[in-house]
């Protein structure tokens, strides 16, 4: 038990555009670095079980978006991820139906339920991407989604009477499948991650990854991380955002040499060893999934869900959100069609 | 109890196969909140010698040095401590404000205004972080009041007019938690009376105190039992005094020692408990989002924001500052104006004066020179009467000089006294 030094609070700076502000009352606030003795037991840290109380009643919710040509296994994947049909798998184009002309932004939402634990989970798909024989700005209806998705809760937030709880509906996670060619990253692959990267929290994560022996897999992730870091693309979790040491260790230990997760996806229970598990059968073998020497799709689950899920929300409110919002407040000349005012920049909001 | 929204806002539920490993949210949330630390904000209003002090410290069983207040500060003021407390991994940042001289000013008209001052104020440092363009809001520290401890004197009677006006100027601004302080001075009875008359009139004077949740299965019981056992009847104490082998905090009286921590002596346990233990986040929660959001709303119309224009149709915070800039770019061209014409006006205003200046100077000049004429003139005169003197005289001496070249047989005498005839000519 001790207690320790408090610095003082910086007023918030008035800008010119707000008629006189109310005076500040002069209160003396001594920072008192109080040597505190605490004697017995006061009860704070029940605050632990009044918050975790709270967060269990409220519920979460959580937007994980997959991106990636068909065909690589997205809707599986996100199933296995949570372990039921929240994605419907598409069974291709037949030749009736027309293959999408542009990328479509396709939002499910469920509810789940885990120890008391509500969720409700939006998974958004892109059909399209990357599908056509042109593919140029085939990122662009999915940025304009992401920033769509701010826009809304930035004019919730903005409103005068607003809503108690702001419905969240903008991207927390973005998974980026890549395809296991086993050679490089694909200019789509780079541009795509290169424009996204900046507005959203992308995970690449190399599909299928079954199709590539250990030594082509170690291989492979190591040119992929040095593409990324090469062409400047900070994927999830950014260095820059690494709160402490016990942040940043354990997540260079990560993003040096778990990322980009090549995983395996499936929802075919088959029995291996007196044991039902998750896999793909093939002649020469049962695949499993959740088999770490197999594949790293439960690096992959406990990552995103058991550790990060929290983190990757507070980032894409913290930061993503943030410099949206600081950038949408500072320019007005914004995304058609929703701003339409043309104004030099200005100091602050109001 | 439904999660986010009612029943499931519309969406399919569905069931999984497996355990997926999201129900350590609740506890990836909590890592979180412990890493950044957890701020709480009191705020103890009660007359000078009413137990302020000595309560925060029996809450938070700390002693911090505090001199004896004295009664004669000309005007109420608050006094803010901020300490840091640690109990097993939470780290607390209280920070206690106390009123100094309340209720002691002869004329207490303005007593509860610098307390109404100072809450608003946290709301418009929060207000005005919270629209700023690039702002830190999530590791902003909050210094909104979270809970107001109000202590009423333990007169046994009623409220006093001071305690209704203070609480009901602060209770859409705070979440107001009535106390009896010094509770050992009244009897039990005397007190079940005392504390049914209080709550009977807060209610009619529509004063609204906070109510403990009782939304909340798990704490609904407790927090309805506790709701009736309001205003909690409270004493402190600093001191401990050994009862049987134990050390209890209580205060030692001829006849008996009251203990503090003792629920049949007074209600301290259940103020901690409600306080600390279980009601602490909703407190927070209150704060930010009723009373908070309360103030914001007032403020941004005040400051000439809507949310819907004459035609009822949304506008946007963006719209509307649009529009509020514009109003005052114009304000600021007609001032611009304005000003640019006084200037023009005083320049005008100064120019005629210095011409008129000018001309005067001019004609003084012109004087001046007319006299130096005339001086010159007369001096010109002179000069000639000078001259004219001057050639008469010479003209005489060279006669003068004829004359003496002339006779030089004339004696000396009769030359001297030529000479002087001709001297006394001259003279």
């Amino acid at each position: 038990l001790c207690a320790g030094p408090v610095e003082n609070k910086n007023e918030a700076a008035m800008s010119e555009l707000v008629p006189e502000s109310r005076q500040k009352p002069v209160v003396p606030m001594k920072p008192v670095g109080i040597n505190a003795n605490l004697l017995g037991y006061i009860g704070i840290d029940t605050i632990i079980e009044q918050m975790r109380k709270k967060t269990m009643k409220t519920g979460f919710d959580f937007n994980i978006m997959v991106v990636g040509q068909s065909g690589l296994g997205k809707s599986t994947l996100v199933n296995t991820l949570f372990k039921s049909q929240v994605s419907r798998k598409s069974s291709g184009w037949n030749r009736e139906e027309k293959i999408p002309k542009t990328v479509e932004i396709k939002a499910i939402g469920h509810v789940i339920e885990e120890g008391g634990v509500k969720m409700k989970l939006t998974v958004i798909d892109t059909p399209g991407f990357g599908d056509q024989i042109n593919n140029e700005n085939c990122w662009e209806p999915i940025e304009k989604y992401i920033n769509e998705q701010y826009e809304k809760f930035l004019k919730e937030e903005v409103n005068i009477a607003r809503k108690k709880r702001i419905p969240d509906t903008r991207v927390h996670c973005c998974l980026y499948f890549i395809s296991p060619t086993g050679h490089s990253l694909r200019p789509l692959d780079l541009e795509f991650m290169k424009h996204l990267s900046k507005v959203v929290n992308i995970i690449p994560v190399i599909a299928k990854a079954d199709t590539m022996t250990l030594e082509e897999k170690t291989e492979f992730k190591q040119r992929v991380r040095k593409e990324l870091e090469v062409n400047g693309i900070e994927f999830y979790p950014q260095k820059e955002f690494d709160e402490d040491l016990e942040d940043k260790t354990e997540n260079d230990k990560i993003r040096q040499e778990s990322m980009p997760f090549a995983v395996v996806g499936s929802d075919k229970e088959y029995q291996v060893n007196g044991k039902r598990v998750l896999g793909r059968k093939t002649p020469w073998g049962i695949i499993e999934v959740e088999n770490l020497t197999h594949c790293e799709f439960a690096l992959l689950r406990d990552f995103v869900i058991r550790t990060h899920l929290q983190d990757l929300k507070e980032v894409t409110h913290n930061i993503h959100y943030e410099t949206y919002r600081a950038k949408r407040l500072n320019d007005n000349g914004g995304l058609p069609p929703m701003t339409s005012e043309t104004e030099e920049n200005h100091e602050s909001n109001l | 109890m439904a999660g986010a929204g009612q029943p499931n806002d519309g969406l399919r539920s569905l069931s999984l196969s497996g355990h997926v490993g999201f129900d350590t949210l609740p506890d990836q949330l909590v890592n979180k909140s412990i890493k950044q630390g957890f701020c709480f904000n009191i705020l103890c209003i009660g007359e000078t010698g009413s137990g302020k002090s000595t309560l925060i410290n029996s809450l938070f069983n700390t002693s911090f040095d505090d001199s004896v207040s004295t009664h004669f500060h000309p005007n109420v003021r608050l006094k803010a401590q901020r300490y840091e407390l640690h109990e097993s991994n939470v780290r607390l940042k209280l920070t206690v404000v106390s009123t100094v001289g309340f209720g002691d000013q002869i004329n207490k008209e303005d007593s509860y205004q610098p307390i109404v001052d100072y809450i608003d104020a946290q709301f418009e440092a929060y207000l005005q972080e919270e629209l700023k363009i690039k702002r830190s809001i999530f590791n902003y520290h909050d210094t909104r009041i979270h809970v107001c401890l109000y202590i009423i004197s333990p007169t046994g009677h009623s409220l006093k007019t001071l305690d209704l006006l203070t609480m009901k100027s602060l209770d859409s601004k705070v979440n107001i938690i009535p106390l009896i302080g010094k509770a050992d001075s009244i009897s039990k009875t005397e007190l079940q009376q005392f504390k049914r008359k209080l709550i009977t009139e807060l209610v009619s004077n529509g004063i609204q105190i906070y109510q403990f949740p009782t939304d909340d299965e798990v704490v609904s019981q407790i927090n309805t039992i506790m709701n009736g056992h309001l205003p909690f009847a409270v004493v402190g104490s600093t001191e401990v005094v050994k009862i049987g082998n134990k050390m209890v905090k209580a205060r030692q009286y001829p006849w008996g020692i009251v203990q503090v921590e003792n629920e049949n002596h007074c209600d301290f346990v259940k103020l901690r408990e409600m306080l600390i233990c279980t009601n602490m986040e909703d407190l927070i929660e209150q704060t930010h989002t009723r009373h908070y959001e309360l103030y914001r709303r007032c403020r941004l119309q005040e400051m000439g924001f809507r949310d819907i224009d004459p035609e009822n149709k949304p506008v946007s915070l963006q719209e509307a500052y649009e529009a509020k800039r514009r109003k005052f770019y114009l304000e600021l061209q007609r001032r611009e104006e304005e000003t640019r014409q006084k200037f023009v006006q005083r320049v005008k205003e100064k120019e005629a004066v210095l011409k008129e200046a000018e001309q005067r100077i001019q004609a003084k000049f012109e004087h001046l020179m007319l006299m130096h004429q005339e001086e010159k003139l007369k001096l010109e005169k002179k000069r000639k009467a000078l001259e004219e003197e001057i050639a008469l005289f010479n003209m005489k001496k060279a006669n003068a000089e004829l004359l003496q070249t002339q006779p030089m047989v004339s004696t000396p005498i009769s030359l001297k006294r030529e000479k002087d005839r001709k001297n006394s000519s001259f003279t």
